[in-house]
């Protein structure tokens, strides 16, 4: 069993796993930490972000200030932004038979490895998962698609040139593997090759292992997956949540409340607290803005999965009644939701107000706009719950700030204390888990409590590695036929424990093995001389079975004699003893391990002395 | 011998109160727990005492499965749950969990309120029924116990409904409830995989009935509703509030719409606009298309259709509602059916199937003078039409199923014994599978035969196999290997791993065997006869000569040797363990034939 770690960054997993005969992809994420080092995408012409000096090497040279732009000491790229992908060298995409999604945020990298690598096989994920996943892809597509940019910079990616730049341009991994974004079209095509799964829904493989997601409590339709075949289990755990309140959030008052995010998630939480925080605030009057091309799809899908959520809100569907509040919120018009700040939002604006929109790296969607718009007064404040990127970087191109930063991550995954009850729980053979995991965070070495500790240790693996799984399989399931199990003959050879040998055809269809009974030996053809004697040459392939025992030689020789022979005579030896038939010319030399029968070429007398030996011992 | 055994207490060559007790490899399912429309005495619900005669319903059945909200296979459930006494869990879909007691809780309404009956459970055991139901999601195995699972299958119909896989080991049933395997326009078709269940208990309502294309019914619908109204009269559509309702209001909604008509349409009790947001909420339960469009546009927000007011049945002019239940034998839509039956120009349409002893069934079977209640005749003069929109499968659907899911036998439960004989017949000819029919208390027993799950060392398996994979393997290869059984752990392992695991030695049998040829040639120059010899015959076998002058035919040793009392005699020795023993033996016969005259 193999595994191969093809992205760096622990929350946007994506690993492939080789597993009996299958390659099995574990997530598909996309890590858009890469795109911090572009210039933000303005939707409406920004005279800030086109006045920025371009960069110029410490002997003055400015060759690269067409791509790079500098910003309160900040360089970024002025280009589309590009994302890294997953790893492509370092297995054969088209190899992956199948690929298990385990939440909405790690298939955004699904399009580049369906789409360009020859894949071939199917994907799995929840109804929630999809739908969902659907919608953080259109956004992303729109939000580039709509700000298209003359400019592509490639200069900046010459190895020998990247070595100049400044941090953290310079320690950028793999630029030239980095992609500006696929577009609908491929998304579609992605998406179509998707296959809806349900919790606990056991799903074969090749008939060779069995895949099940199980609820995993981060997000909307999210799944932890078991991958299992008979005799080995490997659980992977992505992104779980063991969350059943929302942080309470409190959200001030005067000038106006940016929350960028993403169109799907913790908005949902965000929402409900705030619904509760408002009315109970007096600030009913205070509109909320939900911008987003996705806006209304999300607001309304997240209504229907109420199978999928926890078990408060299932119960309000029975009565009937939406499972999440912002339903009355948009009914009694306290929260509008827009396409985008284009359009009707321009005529119902009105401020002080609560903002969210995206995309959380700051560097597209209309979240642009409201930074440029909102950035110079120190009234307004912006809020940042995801924890994808961090919020230093994502501010870097807005500097000098004058607006309040509230950095407030809602990271309702597992955290490490609860990470070791798990495990502890669970007494796994063995865990891996993403470097950065193994060791305190570097900002804070000083927190041991901040990394997985268990027994074993845990396999750390890191972006391009592949890591050898050290368990070895030793058994398969095989069916035995019912007319075959009826033959067998067990035997008891120690308190407990029976045996019974069998001689069987192995019948291997799908990778489902079957013992069935052997055929009848065939009826020698009678009357026809065989021609050729190479045609009686017996298939020394059938195995006979090995032996186990000894012979206790005063009965043996009894035997012996009960059978007719006379003139037995038995001598001693340094192992054991010899017994001689005189008048056979046969010798019988009796060891504890071992019987060895020498005598004339007389077939019927060496088997009748072969099979009264075999009484003796027990066939294996 | 182990074997599957069914017993339906209801639903046995009858419709109504479904209800079927299956026993599989010593556990015992109850698969729906309904009323029966046709009777308002004991015979309403199933029989329980078949179960409670030899103790309690909870020590006897390890789960009950509800395949969807309709009373038939529900109605039941308070009363056998908390009135019979059942503390065990009961499986349903997430939309039957959320509907399921909303039509119990009208059903005791019905019964109690309006009829005055005495001994029939209350609201507080609907709720305390529900509370011992457990949500199932399409496709999720549920682990009942350790041996016993469960699985859910989309089954159209209504909302919600689905089929259920009861699999124990390798044994498996499947129960298809109520099903439809055309896609209407608010819900898909059946599906099932190729699961090959040991018995498939389907439902066979419609076992005679090749229906027409479904386009040919709905314009035949719109076509009498329209013309009814045209002429001023009112047409009464009496449904249950689930299912064909939205179906039917979704068709007129669209063709008021088309039309642009302004005869109010209405629907009666509030039940509907509660029933249409259970639509709206449970969107990922319909079809392709509303799952499509819904963030655009809810198909289930109706524009022409109101909610209907007990006055509004006397107003002059043209109408059209729909009212509850479906086969006239309670509640509003009876009552509207008193007022309007006496005029010609309205009409009833029954668009579904009407168990006997209802209003209903009675219409439809051209009677056209009711007796009521109080001795009152009732004589219908409205027209009577009836059209078949029930989402269940015809016979062609059932066949269809059959053949999907390849089950080794056929059970018929839900529907008419007639019919069901000649759907038996044609499944038995056509697709060569055995088919029951077993009426109310009757029990089918079906043996089946189990394999043994055991592990195999993957050694042993690998190696195996790899032979097999050779050029030459063509007829079926023997593999030996030794079961070591051990409690209830099974393992096959190679006759190698078996000795060294239970810590025996090999016992080694070996025979020698001399051969007296005739030749006076030197020993070196007979084993090299011997070699040309054996190596000419046995072309298949590794045959070698040895530097030490002995031949070799794969592990058997021959040696040459001269007895000193004679020259003119060679003795070959030929030594050969138990393990070659067809290959020992037959080297001996042969060699003794002597060897083919050298070229000289």
């Amino acid at each position: 069993m193999k595994l191969y770690c093809l992205s760096g960054h622990p929350t946007l997993p994506c690993n492939v796993l080789k597993f009996k005969s299958t390659t099995i992809m574990l997530d598909c994420g996309l890590d858009m930490t890469s795109t911090l080092n572009f210039l933000p995408l303005p939707l409406v012409q920004s005279p800030r972000l086109s006045n920025l000096p371009g960069w110029s090497l410490k002997d003055g040279n400015a060759f690269l200030d067409k791509e790079l732009k500098e910003c309160s000491g900040h360089v970024f790229v002025d280009s589309v932004p590009e994302f890294c992908l997953p790893e492509t060298e370092l297995i054969d995409l088209s190899t992956v038979d199948v690929i298990l999604i385990s939440n909405y945020h790690c298939m955004m990298a699904l399009p580049y490895i369906t789409e360009h690598t020859g894949f071939t096989g199917t994907v799995y994920a929840t109804e929630p998962t999809v739908q969902i996943g659907r919608l953080l892809m259109e956004e992303l597509v729109n939000f580039i698609e709509r700000v298209p940019k003359a400019q592509s910079a490639s200069l900046w990616k010459n190895k020998d040139i990247q070595r100049l730049l400044p941090s953290p341009l310079k320690d950028a991994v793999e630029v030239s593997t980095w992609r500006t974004c696929y577009t609908m079209q491929e998304v579609n095509s992605a998406l179509s090759k998707i296959q809806l799964v349900g919790y606990s829904q056991k799903i074969e493989l090749f008939g060779a292992v069995q895949v099940t997601p199980l609820s995993s409590g981060y997000a909307l339709g999210s799944s932890n997956w078991i991958i299992q075949s008979h005799y080995e289990k490997v659980s992977y755990v992505s992104g779980s949540s063991l969350l059943t309140t929302h942080p309470q959030l409190t959200v001030r008052n005067g000038g106006n409340v940016l929350v960028p995010c993403y169109p799907s998630g913790v908005i949902y939480d965000l929402l409900e607290c705030l619904y509760q925080y408002i009315d109970s605030a007096g600030l009913s009057s205070v509109p909320l803005y939900f911008i987003s091309p996705v806006a209304n799809s999300s607001l309304e899908f997240s209504q229907i999965f109420a199978e999928w959520l926890c078990h408060n809100k299932q119960s309000k569907v029975y009565l009937p009644e939406p499972p999440f509040p912002h339903a009355e919120l948009i009914q009694t018009n306290k929260l509008k939701h827009y396409p985008s700040i284009h359009g009707d939002f321009s005529n119902d604006f009105r401020q002080p107000c609560v903002v969210f929109t995206g995309h959380p790296s700051l560097r597209f969607g209309d979240v642009v706009h409201f930074m440029e718009l909102w950035g110079k007064s120190s009234l307004n404040t912006v809020i940042f719950t995801e924890p994808d990127f961090s919020y230093l970087e994502a501010l870097a191109p807005y500097q000098p700030l004058a607006m309040k930063c509230i950095y407030c991550p809602i990271d309702t995954r597992l955290n490490f204390i609860q990470v070791s009850k798990l495990l502890k729980e669970v007494q796994p053979l063995h865990v891996v888990c993403p470097e950065q995991y193994t060791q305190p965070p570097p900002a804070q070495s000083h927190r041991m409590d901040l990394m997985i500790d268990c027994q074993p240790p845990a396999m750390s693996y890191r972006r391009a590695e592949v890591l050898a799984l050290p368990f070895k399989r030793r058994y398969e399931k095989i069916e035995i036929m019912p007319e075959l199990a009826d033959s067998l003959v067990p035997m008891e050879i120690k308190p407990g424990i029976s045996l019974a040998t069998v001689s069987a055809v192995l019948h291997t269809k799908d990778n489902k093995h079957l013992l069935q009974p052997p055929p009848r030996p065939a009826q020698p053809t009678s009357g026809k001389k065989r021609k050729r004697v190479s045609d009686e040459v017996p298939d020394c392939k059938v195995l006979k079975p090995l032996l186990s025992g000894s012979i206790p030689v005063e009965q043996f020789v009894q035997t012996l004699e009960k059978h007719g022979f006379s003139d037995i005579k038995v001598e001693d030896t340094a192992k054991g003893h010899i017994v001689l038939l005189q008048e056979a010319e046969t010798l019988i030399q009796i060891e504890e391990d071992s019987t060895h029968i020498i005598c004339d070429n007389d077939e019927m007398l060496r088997v009748r002395l072969r099979d009264l030996v075999l009484k003796f011992l027990q066939k294996f | 011998m182990p074997e599957i055994r069914v017993t339906p207490l209801g639903a046995g060559q009858d419709v109504g109160r479904s209800c079927i007790l299956v026993s599989i490899a010593g556990k015992n399912v109850m698969l729906d727990c309904g009323m029966h429309m046709g009777f308002n005495d004991d015979r309403r619900f199933p029989d329980f005492s078949y179960i409670t005669q030899n103790g309690r319903l909870t020590d006897f059945l390890d789960c009950v499965i509800i395949s969807h909200f309709h009373l038939d296979h529900c109605g039941a459930l308070p009363y056998f749950s908390e009135m019979v006494g059942y503390d065990g869990p009961i499986y349903m879909t997430h939309p039957t969990q959320a509907i399921c007691p909303i039509l119990l809780e009208d059903y005791r309404k019905i019964a109690v309120d309006k009829k005055g009956e005495a001994n029939f459970f209350t609201s507080q055991m609907i709720k305390d029924c529900m509370k011992k139901v457990v949500a199932v999601h399409l496709h999720q195995t549920v682990q009942v116990d350790d041996e016993l699972e469960i699985k859910a299958y989309y089954a159209g119909h209504v909302l919600g409904a689905a089929m259920f896989q009861i699999k124990v080991g390798s044994e498996s049933v499947v129960y298809t409830g109520d099903y439809n395997m055309t896609p209407d326009r608010h819900l898909g078709a059946a599906w099932i995989d190729k699961c090959r269940p040991n018995l498939l208990i389907t439902e066979s309502t419609y076992a005679t009935t090749i229906r027409d294309s479904k386009r040919c019914r709905e314009r035949d619908f719109l076509k009498k509703v329209h013309e009814t109204v045209e002429r001023g009269g009112k047409v009464l559509i009496p449904v249950f509030a689930l299912g064909r309702a939205q179906e039917l209001c979704i068709l007129l909604e669209t063709f008021w719409e088309r039309m642009n008509l302004k005869v109010p349409i209405y629907f009666s009790t509030g039940l509907t606009e509660k029933a249409n947001h259970y639509y709206k909420l449970f969107i990922p339960w319909t079809n392709q298309k509303i799952r499509k469009t819904f963030v655009q546009r809810n198909m289930f927000e109706f524009k022409h259709i109101k909610a209907f007011d007990r006055a509004f049945a006397d107003n002059p002019g043209p109408m059209v509602v729909f009212a509850t239940p479906g086969m006239l034998h309670a509640g509003q839509s009876l009552q509207i059916f008193r007022k309007w039956a006496g005029n010609e120009k309205n009409m009833v349409i029954m668009p579904g199937y009407c168990v006997q002893g209802t209003v209903g069934h009675k219409i439809l079977s051209g009677q056209r003078k009711l007796e009521m209640e109080g001795r009152q005749v009732l004589e219908v003069k409205m027209q009577v039409e009836y059209m078949s929109f029930s989402a269940h499968a015809d016979a062609k659907g059932i066949m269809q199923l059959v053949g999907q899911a390849e089950p080794e036998s056929v059970l018929l439960v839900h529907g008419e014994a007639k019919k069901m004989e000649f759907l038996k017949q044609k499944i038995e000819q056509e697709l060569r599978v055995s088919c029951y029919m077993p009426a109310n208390g009757e029990t089918v027993t079906l043996p089946t035969s189990l394999s043994i799950p055991v592990g195999i060392s993957l050694g042993l398996l690998k190696r195996e196999m790899a032979q097999g994979l050779l050029p030459e393997a063509k007829k079926p290869r023997l593999l030996h290997g030794t079961l070591i059984m051990k409690d209830s752990n099974f393992r096959l392992v190679s006759s190698e791993q078996a000795l060294k695991e239970l810590g025996l030695a090999e016992h080694q049998l070996r025979f020698t065997c001399r051969v007296h040829l005739h030749d006076t040639r030197k020993e070196q120059e007979t084993a090299l006869r011997v070699y040309s010899h054996l190596k000419s015959i046995l072309k298949d076998h590794c045959v070698q000569h040895l530097p030490d002058g002995s031949v070799t035919v794969e592990s058997i040793l021959i040696q040459a040797a001269a007895p000193s009392e004679d020259p003119g005699t060679k003795v070959l020795l030929v030594s050969w363990t138990y393990q070659d023993e067809e290959l020992g033996s037959f080297l001996t016969s042969l060699l003794k034939k002597g060897l083919p005259q050298a070229p000289s």
